[in-house]
């Protein structure tokens, strides 16, 4: 693909990336922001296979997109809340203060980014970021921390049963 | 190519907008759901790092960033459930258990 296409591509993906994360700020109804949110994610998947990261993309959207998501679609259904009141709210000082803090570290970082000068990106061949090289990567040099992670899903589903549960 | 620094840049501003959702938005709900997002601005910013030095271990680190927020989320979940269940309220301002 040439530079230009590649730019263009980027662009495509990038800016209804950041109007669906900020549709989550922006959203009054938690399912508004739900369903925002999924769309960043979605395209967030396209911006992973541009960085030739097939195998991330593919899982962005089926943990984040498929599971994570329908989780808190579930959540936001079962804990039906007038969504007015929040909404009503005075806005204080503390939120104001915040969102300017926020703004402060996107321009200290946008600073760093932009005095680090232009980094080209290396070219890689067919295998990078494909199920067999990440796996096979996965399944030597990291295979410990890979396998404390299925332990860590085990205790954060007992956990949740457990915290959620009225009584056992 | 696309330089490494527009995925930097977006990964900021995917970041930026994490971080004031965390700090304005008042539904616990939101609050998690810009956490998620702030745990995938780190994950660009693994992958173009990974892209841009042609080494794959950005991609296994994101791997993990992804496991640990399933379950970070499904707890977290959790424990906005039981919140809701005893104190009736999902407003972060109105669950001052802790502040005195």
């Amino acid at each position: 693909m040439s530079d230009t296409a590649e730019m263009v591509v980027f662009w495509i993906f990038a800016v209804p990336l950041i109007a669906g994360a900020a549709g989550v700020i922006v959203a009054r109804n938690p399912v508004n922001a739900a369903i925002s949110l999924v769309v960043s994610f979605f395209f967030l998947a396209g911006i992973y296979i541009l960085l030739t990261a097939h195998l991330l993309a593919f899982l962005q959207v089926l943990v984040y997109a498929g599971a994570i998501m329908v989780l808190f679609l579930f959540v936001i259904m079962l804990l039906t809340t007038k969504d007015e009141e929040y909404a009503r709210g005075r806005v204080k000082l503390m939120q104001v203060g915040g969102a300017f803090g926020a703004l402060g570290v996107l321009a200290v970082v946008v600073k760093a980014v932009s005095d680090l000068g232009p980094m080209p990106m290396r070219l890689v061949g067919p295998e990078f970021g494909t199920v067999k090289a990440v796996g096979r990567l996965l399944y030597t040099q990291y295979l410990l921390p890979f396998e404390a992670t299925s332990l860590l899903l085990l205790v954060a589903i007992v956990g949740a049963v457990v915290v959620a549960k009225q009584r056992i | 190519m696309v330089p490494a620094n527009y995925y930097l840049a977006l990964a900021a501003v995917l970041f930026s907008i994490g971080l004031a959702g965390v700090v304005v938005k008042r539904n616990m709900l939101v609050v998690f759901m810009c956490i998620e997002l702030m745990l995938n601005a780190a994950n660009l910013t693994f992958l173009a790092f990974s892209r841009q030095s042609g080494n794959l271990n950005g991609h296994a680190i994101a791997f993990f960033v992804m496991a640990v927020a399933a379950a970070e989320a499904a707890v977290g979940l959790a424990i906005v459930i039981a919140v809701f269940r005893t104190r009736g309220t999902l407003n972060v301002d109105e669950v001052t258990a802790l502040k005195n």
